[in-house]
């Protein structure tokens, strides 16, 4: 997927400009943001869980080159097989080498946001395979050509008479005069659709929320039951995960599955949390005869000493999107690559390049929000601005932002010129402003004056009005 | 009490750019400016905020001001912690009959914990009530460069704000912030909907009602 977030600002401004995107994201707001509250509320050792996931996390951090080797014999031990993929262009080839050693032709598809960073579906479909999307989100994106716009809900953005479209265009031999009106009818049509690709598929996808050294297992968690048939129908299960998916112990994986689906969901658990370990045994009813696991880099080890590593406790539960000012204004889209969001942020920066990403960090008021509400404790308004320092630093900031700070810098810091430049400002605004009381344009402020009012000075400074000695207001 | 002349900005809009050569440069006049007080006192969050968590992290490098900015840093208290938490005051004989709607900006109310402060500080005023919007943890959309970096997703969060408070049926906005009240006075007289008021919360402690409110016409207090 070629990134697009070097446009944001237009990006967004078509988003503030999609009525339909506008409802969706209202909906969604309210709705993530409450039954999160209330989920957390309801579970008095939030706060204590959250200080001993961040502890585990951050240890497993220091040594996760054991941990992920200790996870890879346990895999091997038990039959499967790992890979460990550099990068994206990797991550696609080990998939479609063991693809084509299976002669897969449907490739069936949990959700995975992995799948979507190394840009999987085209490599599969551009060496004619067909990846078919079994989570109903990633379905309906998939069906409408488009990247997921949140992590957890990937078509939040998708109205459902826009779904019905999709499956109309999409379900061809399927009576077009059939009733698609209700959420009901759309999901009993995708079901009845995906079962003969569930039972078609040679080769299942899945991702992985966590991946257990002790044990070598890795976890899905889903609502919708879809992950279980991709990973026990085919011959063949493929796991496709980034490294900081690795935890130590099973104790260690309950912890954030605690954690995961109250922050995401509300959830005290979602409806499926599925453990797989290697292919199919002699004595087990069901499951893949090979049992693949993709470990993907793509530039988290470099995370872990450029001053980013932080982030690399993230869950991806979205609760950070779904309590961001910005994100419920302009939705995923604009953020122009797999990850939005506050955490989004962050990580697309490290992934594709500050260069690719400079407005990223930019979007954001540093409210604190998605701080305040992550469970992993990530400082995403600390990491914001290490971004823009960096982005500084290489001189990606608009040139005349750059000489505007510089220039007003070099003034704060010399107060016998600050002053009366101050002084002179407040009493001329003030004067021009004060029958209207604010500005309605003013030159250089267009940014502002467009869509509110300046308002204007009062007439003079603070310090000048003390110093006269005007001590009551 | 001194207002110090050597004092001029906290350095906020550079910081907050990534430009933190600038931000320091800002910051060490600061800390010398202040460096005879035993409490600096900023009627803004965001401000006190700077002083608070910032500068240590800026200057935390800086051998000359790394413990300087770290004594400044624990002196500082926004004006409502002062009053309240410091002074443990309560405003005597003040009146201001109305209804208000509290705005907690967002520095403030998360990185410096303040909400019942100006709460309890206003509750003692006589006359007035103080309610909170549906959303009182929502960003007005402020944000320092962000507010014309960004205008159109700005004017977004700020019309949402806007109608927020409007709801509450409040006749007076009231903050501990300038850049959110600048902004919120703003686009409330733009939209030209139910007129309302905008201080800040140090107007109606100081019982300052002669002077106009933010974005109101008037003849200024100053002259």
């Amino acid at each position: 997927m070629i990134p697009r977030s070097a446009t944001f600002r237009a990006n967004s401004r078509a988003a503030l400009d999609n009525p339909e995107l506008v409802r969706a994201l209202g909906t969604m707001k309210t709705g993530f943001r409450q039954k999160r509250a209330a989920a957390v509320d309801a579970l008095p050792e939030f706060d204590a869980l959250r200080d001993r996931a961040v502890a585990m996390k951050n240890h497993t951090l220091d040594h996760l080159d054991h941990y992920l080797e200790s996870f890879a014999d346990k895999v091997e031990a038990a039959g499967g097989t790992v890979h460990w993929a550099t990068d994206a262009e990797a991550a696609r080839q080990q998939v479609l080498e063991i693809c084509r050693a299976h002669g897969a032709h449907t490739v069936t598809k949990g959700k995975s946001m992995i799948a979507e960073e190394v840009g999987l579906n085209e490599a599969l479909e551009d060496a004619g395979m067909r990846p078919v999307e079994t989570d109903l989100g990633e379905y309906i994106i998939q069906l409408r050509r488009e990247p997921p716009s949140h992590i957890i809900a990937p078509a939040i953005h998708v109205s459902k008479a826009q779904v019905a479209d999709a499956f109309r265009a999409a379900h061809g031999d399927l009576d077009p005069a059939r009733e698609l009106d209700t959420p009901r009818a759309l999901l009993d049509e995708a079901r009845a659709v995906l079962r003969h690709d569930f039972t078609a598929a040679d080769v299942g996808i899945t991702g992985a929320n966590l991946l257990i050294a002790e044990t070598g297992a890795t976890v899905i968690v889903t609502n919708e039951g879809n992950g279980d048939l991709t990973q026990l129908l085919p011959r063949v299960h493929i796991v496709l995960a980034s490294l900081e998916k690795v935890v130590p112990t099973l104790d260690d994986a309950s912890l954030i599955l605690r954690l995961l689906a109250r922050s995401a969901t509300g959830q005290t658990a979602s409806s499926y949390t599925s453990f797989s370990l290697g292919p199919r045994r002699p004595e087990d009813a069901d499951g893949p005869q090979a049992f693949h696991v993709i470990l993907l880099d793509n530039g988290r080890s470099e995370m872990l000493g450029n001053g980013f590593r932080e982030m690399l406790r993230c869950i991806r539960c979205a609760a950070c999107m779904n309590h961001c000012p910005v994100y419920g204004a302009v939705g995923g889209h604009a953020y122009g690559w797999v990850y939005p969001g506050p955490m989004g942020s962050v990580l697309t920066p490290a992934l594709i390049g500050i260069d690719k990403a400079a407005p990223l960090p930019e979007a954001s008021t540093l409210c604190g929000r998605c701080e305040a509400v992550c469970p992993m404790r990530i400082p995403l308004p600390g990491l914001l601005r290490q971004w823009r320092a960096r982005a500084h630093d290489q001189r990606l900031s608009p040139p005349a932002m750059r000489r505007g700070l510089a220039a007003w810098g070099w003034l704060a810091a010399r107060p016998r010129l600050y002053h009366p430049l101050n002084r002179l400002a407040a009493v001329a605004l003030g004067r021009l402003g004060r029958r209207r009381g604010g500005f309605a344009r003013l030159p250089l402020a267009g940014g502002w004056t467009k869509s509110r009012d300046l308002p204007a000075p009062e007439g003079d400074t603070f310090q000048a009005r003390y110093r006269r000695g005007a001590r009551r207001p | 009490m001194v207002v110090p002349e050597g004092q001029t900005c906290c350095g906020q809009p550079a910081d907050n750019s990534g430009d933190v050569a600038t931000a320091r440069a800002v910051a060490r006049g600061l800390i010398r400016a202040f460096e005879d007080c035993d409490y600096v006192v900023a009627p803004s969050g965001s401000c006190a905020s700077t002083l608070r968590h910032r500068y240590p992290v800026l200057l935390a490098d800086d051998p000359a001001l790394a413990e300087p900015a770290r004594a400044l840093a624990g002196k500082t208290h926004e004006l409502t912690c002062f009053l309240a938490d410091v002074l443990d005051h309560v405003p005597a004989g003040m009146a201001w009959p109305g209804v208000a709607v509290y705005h907690d900006s967002c520095a403030g109310l998360r990185e410096l914990g303040i909400k019942a402060q100006p709460r309890r500080l206003l509750a003692a005023v006589e006359g007035l009530t103080v309610l909170d919007a549906a959303e009182p943890e929502e960003c007005c959309g402020f944000g320092g460069t962000f507010a014309v970096k960004y205008p159109e997703v700005s004017t977004r969060m700020v019309e949402a704000k806007a109608s927020d408070l409007e709801a509450t049926g409040a006749d007076l906005v009231l903050g501990g912030d300038l850049g959110c009240l600048l902004n919120i006075a703003g686009r409330l007289r733009r939209r030209g909907g139910r007129p309302m008021e905008v201080r800040h919360v140090a107007e109606v402690l100081a019982g300052a009602r002669h002077v106009p409110p933010i974005g109101a016409p008037g003849e200024g207090a100053g002259r």
